[in-house]
């Protein structure tokens, strides 16, 4: 297939040309100034209170002392295309520097030429582990816009989804984290008690990932009949599994020190760094947007915000084992209060009418006619609106020029602000830290690239 | 390579059928999971659609060790490179199989930024609609690969129907990459 | 009903929260969706607004983003501040008072080019860089001003308004060759 009279080294070359990325991938210390090989640690972080220690960063270090080494894009630790450049002394990784864009998918400029009901599938695909999320906080943004209130069923079945969709992919991560670590059991478990969470959600919207349930509005269809006893055997299953979790991996010596004690994380370099759910929360800040700044019915639920002590890699994990035994009991709360009504807004403008009385009625087949060609038209105006998805704060920030489609719209991937944590967590680890630490911080690459 | 040009009597044919047999029986992928698709990828190897009953459960990372590449998930401009580094270090008999409409044809991203289908750069043998395909319908393509594989019928491809590459000099070597694989294009 | 309609237009607070004391003088504010304070800073007093956030107990920068108005550069503002092409949306959050600022600063037209908050908010870093590469806008003092999402030789703003969204037609390709 290729010529066997091109020497390998001429055909080794052509192939790293071909994928370097030149100025946004690591350089190796001869070609870094101070200031940049200051930031290995602290240095970067020039906060009162945090004093760098001269000693900690060696400027002489030559460069046939260190090795520049690249993990990735393809790579076996299941965290999507991150390429992460470590420079390391031995087994010990120094500078880091991830490289990203390998995902990017222009979703942000695709967002512009769909509708707005449409952009409910685009910006479904951003955090592909958890859909209702990234709808949730589109939807609440152009609701913000349109001025209109929506439905209490329809407030409640968003709140049960999102729930459940936390549930799910917080078992994707423990599955995929066991994995790294090497208990592959626990790929197999927590993909097992996702197949529950993916049924339903079949039931309910049609489709098992990337749901475009949650829309302007108020969702797409109702509840099926008999939603109730599934989700309590999901509730139930889950909960008792949660355990079974417990004596896997949480009493079990060999994961304990591999994640006890490694990559710690204070509370200062966490909120200077912009860094928000399981990760914040694991340095003992207790913000979580659905206690703080509630939205939907999370004021009218009773669950715990689980905070960790000293924002290492054990407490993340434990956070997010307890916020699915958490989301579980929101869940059955749900269940009991869920209320009758409309599961969408009935505004006309909005809203289309019922299929049956577009056969009666001229003016509904107009409503369904513009609404599905051209679009609802929102007001001028700009808004950001958070939630909190499984991996921190998710924002959306839309700017309306009063057309059926937004004149821009940028979504605050959390992913994209926790990866910076990244190089400051892996500093002084060895590589296989480094694997616990990509794990932990729970990068989802479809979100940081858009 | 050399089996298909061979005259058979009937005992290198029944050696061709045992060679074709073990090839399709453990088929071991290359991990190259990029986005949603790359989840129901990992549903499909998991508990409940478990593809180790194909054999296929070892996702081997090393592209030197796997035999099909599953390409889950939209391929963007900057990992196009990459994508055919890892397809060209895999050893022949080497399979890929396009899963999703992202990877098929560019899915629902037709824009600057993603490549419009994985056939622009590696060739394909199967396609897997879908967003995302369900593990089912992965489990419908690798099969459809599987019958090609016991058929024989695909490794006829090596000599016709490969994308057209640039004109190569005497004794550079290139990769056969299309010229037209990134698409910028200001008003 | 009525509570949460009004959480629903202002963030948590049903006022307009007064700007810092450490202010800069003469910065334009308005009442904007969904947050407690909107302010329209130009990119002289960008800095000091934000470094008196900070001192504020506003700990958190959570967003920062690049707006091509290109469209529509005559939109509505509040008097005393000119459009330009380019804007930069800082949102700003206190977890200590529950309150979220939202800061627009009008960076340009041609070139345009405003302050790095790195200093202040480290991590301000990626989302600078991402308004660089996907934009153009630059951001004097960051530490390392290079493109993150596209390919390091791509050339061109691709989410600027005269980058086209690069459609292909689509087309119905026949059948491949015998395999």
């Amino acid at each position: 297939m290729s010529d066997p009279t091109v020497r390998v080294a001429e055909r080794l070359d052509i192939l790293s040309a071909e994928t370097s990325e030149g100025a946004q991938g690591l350089q190796e210390r001869s070609k870094t100034d101070k200031d940049e090989l200051g930031r290995e640690v602290g240095a970067v972080l020039r906060l009162s209170g945090l004093t760098l220690d001269p000693n900690d960063v060696d400027y002489e270090r030559r460069d046939d002392e260190t090795m520049i080494i690249n993990m990735g894009p393809a790579h076996p630790s299941t965290h999507g295309v991150l390429r992460l450049m470590l420079e390391l002394d031995g087994e010990f990784v120094l500078r880091t520097k991830p490289v990203i864009g390998y995902l990017h998918t222009g979703m942000e400029k695709t967002g512009e030429v769909l509708t707005y009901v449409q952009g409910g599938t685009n910006v479904t695909r951003m955090d592909y582990l958890s859909p209702v999320a990234n709808e949730l906080g589109y939807c609440m943004a152009v609701e913000k816009l349109l001025a209109i209130e929506i439905p209490e069923r329809a407030i409640w079945i968003r709140m049960l989804m999102a729930e459940l969709n936390r549930v799910a992919s917080h078992l994707v991560w423990l599955a995929t984290n066991g994995m790294d670590l090497g208990a592959t059991s626990m790929m197999i478990y927590g993909f097992r008690e996702r197949e529950l969470i993916l049924a339903f959600f079949e039931k309910t919207a049609g489709l098992r990932l990337n749901l475009n349930y949650v829309r302007p509005g108020g969702v797409a269809a109702d509840l099926p009949d008999g939603w109730e006893d599934d989700v309590l055997v999901i509730c139930d299953t889950i909960e008792a599994r949660t355990y079974e979790y417990d004596e896997l991996l949480t009493g079990q010596p060999i994961f304990r020190n591999r994640m006890i004690g490694v990559a710690p994380l204070l509370a200062e370099e966490a909120l200077a760094l912009g860094l928000t759910g399981p990760l914040l929360r694991s340095t003992g800040v207790a913000w979580d947007l659905r206690r703080t700044m509630p939205y939907l019915a999370y004021d009218q639920v009773d669950f715990d915000v689980i905070v960790g002590t000293y924002g290492d890699n054990f407490d993340r994990y434990a956070i997010r084992l307890n916020e699915i035994r958490e989301s579980v009991r929101i869940v059955r709360q749900c269940l009991e209060k869920m209320p009758g009504g409309d599961y969408r807004s009935q505004d006309p403008k909005v809203t289309p009418p019922p299929r049956a009385r577009i056969d009666e009625s001229m003016e509904a087949l107009i409503h369904h006619f513009k609404l599905f060609t051209e679009g609802f038209h929102v007001p001028v105006g700009e808004v950001y609106s958070a939630i909190e998805s499984p991996r921190g704060e998710l924002g959306c920030y839309l700017v309306s020029d009063g057309g059926a489609k937004p004149y821009r719209i940028h979504v605050r991937a959390p992913s994209f602000v926790n990866l910076q944590a990244v190089p400051l967590l892996m500093r002084g680890g060895s590589v296989s830290d480094a694997i616990t630490v990509i794990s932990t911080v729970d990068p989802i690459m479809g979100e940081v690239d858009r | 390579m050399a089996l298909e040009d061979l005259q058979h009597n009937f005992l290198t044919g029944q050696v061709e059928d045992l060679v074709r047999w073990a090839r399709r029986a453990s088929v071991w992928p290359a991990t190259f999971g990029l986005a949603c698709c790359a989840i129901e990828m990992m549903a499909a190897g998991a508990a409940d659609y478990d593809l180790a009953r194909y054999g296929m459960e070892v996702f081997r990372n090393s592209p030197r060790q796997a035999d099909l590449m599953i390409v889950a998930g939209r391929v963007s401009q900057k990992m196009a490179p990459v994508l055919r580094q890892v397809y060209d270090q895999m050893m022949e008999p080497k399979w890929v199989i396009s899963m999703g409409v992202c990877a098929s044809t560019g899915g629902l991203f037709n824009n600057y930024a993603i490549v419009q289908g994985v056939d622009q750069i590696v060739p394909v043998d199967v396609y897997a609609p879908g967003c995302p395909p369900s593990p089912e319908t992965l489990m419908h393509a690798i099969l459809t690969l599987h019958e090609q594989i016991r058929t024989g019928e695909i490794l006829q491809r090596r000599s016709e129907g490969r994308p057209t590459h640039v004109e190569a000099q005497s004794n550079v070597w290139t990769p056969d990459v299309p010229v037209t694989v990134r698409v910028g294009t200001p008003k | 009903m009525d509570a949460r309609r009004a959480r629903h237009r202002k963030g948590g607070n049903a006022e307009v929260i007064p700007l810092p004391p450490a202010a800069p003088p003469g910065v334009v504010t308005a009442d904007v969706m969904a947050s407690d304070l909107g302010c329209f800073p130009t990119t002289e007093q960008y800095f000091g607004l934000v470094r008196a956030f900070k001192d504020d107990n506003f700990e958190m920068c959570v967003d920062l983003c690049a707006v091509d108005y290109l469209e529509h550069l005559d939109r509505p503002l509040p008097d005393g501040v000119a459009g330009t092409r380019f804007e930069i949306v800082v949102n700003l959050l206190s977890l200590s008072k529950k309150q979220r600022v939202r800061l627009r600063v009008q960076a340009g037209n041609d070139e345009p080019l405003v302050d790095s908050l790195f200093s202040l908010y480290p991590g301000t870093e990626a989302m600078e860089r991402e308004a660089f590469d996907l934009y153009g806008v630059l951001f004097a003092n960051h530490p390392d001003m290079t493109r993150i999402l596209m390919p390091e030789d791509w050339e061109g703003h691709p989410l600027r308004k005269d980058y086209a969204v690069g459609k292909v037609p689509v087309q119905f390709k026949e059948s491949p060759g015998p395999r």
